[in-house]
């Protein structure tokens, strides 16, 4: 598992290694030492490495979901949990490390920052080594740092949210990133603070057989607002990895998040990830959710409704591929009167891939008036892919109302014809179709993000076509 | 001379049933011919299987355009080497930007050098659908998508235009039309600024009078039974086909 091998694949762009670099790795596994390590080697409080350590036992108790994808593969003890490409923290692109600053360089993350970012995270395996945020947001108080770094300067901050909306037990890999939990964003917007331009982290994988378990948490105060983009890849090795995030988001009353994803990670990477937002009174609450990479992917970002007239909005976008399998959804859980909540979700199937559609939308008792719409839209370029949607609603109000709508769809012979005639081959017109299908969710996408998907799904069409 | 050839042409759909039983037809550059005919006659299976669509199969003649034999190229080879179809229904394809769409198709056509930016092809898109009176800026909208049914018959028009084929089928480009819209279409087929051979099915005699006819042909069931000149719409419209098929 552990044998190195680079495979070559042109589709894949971010599929380019760099020569491993470490100051601090721990072994292949693990185990209550390793956890204990990765504790002491960031000199935490004693407070923090016993979260790790009793997250390590609930994760060790726990069996793999029985429901889902098949996730019998991931070689638990042939990952390593923690590797530090660096001592340092950098502020300056041109402090980073070469390989690691070509890295992102490569990916386009610097240049982004330059033309429509107002601060950036970049993580390089286990640890964020570029942190910056633009000075006219840090004079406003806005704190961007990475969370290892949030732990030690704002403890108090960190206590009072850290794992309030995603608890240690709620799920194995919850409880697995809680004890190995390294890097991440955390993000702090301040009453009324809006941050008109996104922010943007970077995760990138670089060193075989890893497992990054970044640990976000967002507190959008009262009446603030803050786009927060991530993008995620890694190199195409023959071992798998295993990505395993969990992410925080805190709307208060009057406040909007929109938190936005385009993971792009290799076939060889497992990505198993716990997102949730809770969202206040008159709060908004979006998630952008593009999954186009990874051999495995089970991603769930919920909206939790608490206050009343709070919204939430959730895109959701699945790409599965040749050996791929995304199983991808959201939660609407409503527990306010007058909470909105809509779910969009679209997939394309090709080459034998497989996607799947798993959501819940849950109404609790009391919320009058609360209105929830789901739709979601399957694309299947071929007779080998797959298509499955799992839906379940609970709703313990009368006073309700939703609304539910899913299609399943091949590529039309009529529109393919049309599209022909007009001297488009094949290809051209079947990847005009596919990107006309998942536009209404591309246009909420960084432009950046947007061009490469489309790049993404013409190379894709090629290959399926040819 | 440029000539698109129908050559004793039988077609049937894909489970068996015969429709289009020894159709021949020459029609050279600058002609407009006219094929009119009853419902079922055959007239869309012709313009469908002339373009090449695959839910048809040709059992015997060929097709020739400009002395290619393009019977069994595929539709996007026939249309490089010169010919359109306006469908008489165009097809919504959602989420497919119009004046992106047409670009590229324009641009499949052209050398490298010769490729239109994107500025540049909205421009002749908006001059073009200023001519044609589109109440809405075509170039922001998905492919046929929420179009009306003129807007639909327009569109078609519209890309005829700024793809410049040889020869040109329109299925029925009048139905449906006010006679506001019949007008302005007619005027965009009638000057369009490049030879073009027209081959335009219709049930009415009113689009004829826009653009007159060289020659008029009757399609029943899947034959020509007659052919003549724009006189010879002028007698359907008054006596109909019946008259065609009884004598």
């Amino acid at each position: 598992m552990v044998k190195k091998q680079i495979i070559k694949d042109n589709s894949y762009v971010y599929g380019f290694h760099k020569k491993e670099s470490s100051v601090f790795k721990t072994p292949l596994g693990i185990n209550n030492s390793i956890v204990e390590a990765i504790s002491h080697h960031k000199s935490e409080p004693a407070w923090m490495t016993k979260i790790r350590t009793d997250a390590y036992k609930i994760f060790k108790n726990y069996e793999l979901p029985k429901w889902g994808p098949d996730l019998s593969g991931i070689d638990f003890s042939g990952i390593h949990y923690y590797n530090s490409p660096t001592n340092q923290k950098f502020k300056n692109w041109l402090d980073v490390p070469k390989d690691i600053k070509d890295t992102y360089e490569k990916i386009g993350v610097p240049q982004a920052e330059k033309k429509f970012l107002a601060g950036v995270g970049a993580q390089y395996d286990s640890e964020v080594v570029y942190h910056n945020l633009k000075n006219e947001w840090e004079k406003l108080g806005v704190i961007f740092v990475d969370t290892d770094t949030a732990l030690r300067k704002y403890p108090e901050l960190f206590r009072e949210y850290f794992g309030t909306l995603i608890p240690t037990a709620d799920n194995k890999f919850s409880a697995l990133n809680t004890a190995v939990w390294s890097g991440g964003s955390f993000l702090y917007v301040p009453k009324n603070v809006k941050v008109e331009i996104p922010l943007q982290a970077y995760f990138r994988i670089n060193a075989n057989a890893m497992g990054q378990f970044e640990r976000t948490l967002i507190i959008a105060e009262e009446g603030s607002y803050v786009h927060y983009i991530e993008g995620c890849s890694a190199p195409i090795y023959t071992g798998d990895s295993l990505h395993s995030a969990v992410v925080e988001v805190i709307v208060k009353k009057g406040a909007r998040v929109r938190y936005t994803t385009v993971q792009n990670w290799s076939n060889n990477v497992y990505n198993l990830v716990t997102k949730r937002m809770l969202i206040s009174e008159e709060g908004v609450g979006e998630w952008v959710d593009g999954n186009l990479g990874s051999k495995i992917n089970m991603k769930y970002p919920s909206l939790i409704l608490a206050g009343k007239g709070a919204r939430g909005e959730l895109l959701s976008l699945a790409y599965a591929g040749k050996g791929q399998h995304q199983d991808a959804g959201g939660k609407a859980i409503h527990l306010a009167p007058y909470t909105t909540s809509t779910i969009t979700s679209k997939s394309v199937s090709v080459g034998g891939g497989r996607s799947s559609y798993r959501g819940m939308v849950r109404i609790a008792s009391g919320a009058k008036g609360a209105k929830s719409f789901v739709r979601c839209d399957a694309l299947l370029l071929d007779e080998l892919s797959r298509s499955d949607t799992y839906p379940v609603n609970i709703v313990h109000e009368q006073d309700v109302t939703l609304g539910h709508e899913a299609s399943v769809s091949k590529i039309g012979e009529q529109q393919l014809f049309y599209l022909m005639s007009r001297g488009l081959s094949e290809t051209q017109a079947t990847s005009l179709i596919v990107n006309g299908f998942i536009e209404p969710i591309v246009k909420e996408l960084p432009l950046e993000y947007a061009v490469e998907l489309n790049r993404l799904i013409n190379l894709s069409m090629e290959n399926a076509i040819a | 001379m440029k000539s698109l050839i129908i050559d004793n042409l039988y077609a049937q759909t894909l489970d068996g049933k015969e429709i289009l039983k020894g159709v021949s037809l020459t029609i050279k550059q600058n002609e407009i011919h006219a094929i009119m005919g009853p419902n079922g006659g055959g007239k869309s299976t012709l313009a469908q299987v002339i373009m090449g669509n695959s839910g048809f199969k040709i059992t015997k003649g060929k097709i020739f355009l400009n002395k290619i034999n393009i019977t069994k190229l595929a539709p996007n080879k026939r249309a490089l080497l010169g010919l359109f179809l306006g469908f008489q229904y165009p097809v919504e394809v959602p989420g497919v930007n119009f004046a992106n769409f047409l670009r590229m198709a324009a641009n499949e056509k052209k050398s490298k050098s010769d490729k239109s930016s994107p500025i540049a092809f909205r421009n002749l898109i908006s001059d073009a659908s200023r001519k044609l009176a589109f109440s809405h800026d075509i170039t922001k909208r998905f492919l046929n998508e929420g179009f009306s049914g003129g807007e639909k018959k327009k569109a078609e028009v519209l890309q005829l235009a700024l793809l410049k084929p040889d020869f040109a089928i329109l299925d029925e480009p009048d139905s449906g039309l006010d006679v506001d819209a019949l007008k302005y279409i007619s005027k965009t087929i009638t000057t369009l600024n490049f030879p073009v051979g027209l081959l335009l099915i219709t049930h009415y005699q009113r689009i004829l009078q826009f653009i007159k006819p060289d020659f008029v042909h009757i399609l029943i069931d899947g034959k020509i039974v007659k052919s003549g000149n724009y006189l010879l719409a002028k007698q359907i419209e008054k006596s109909g086909y019946e008259t065609l098929t009884n004598g």
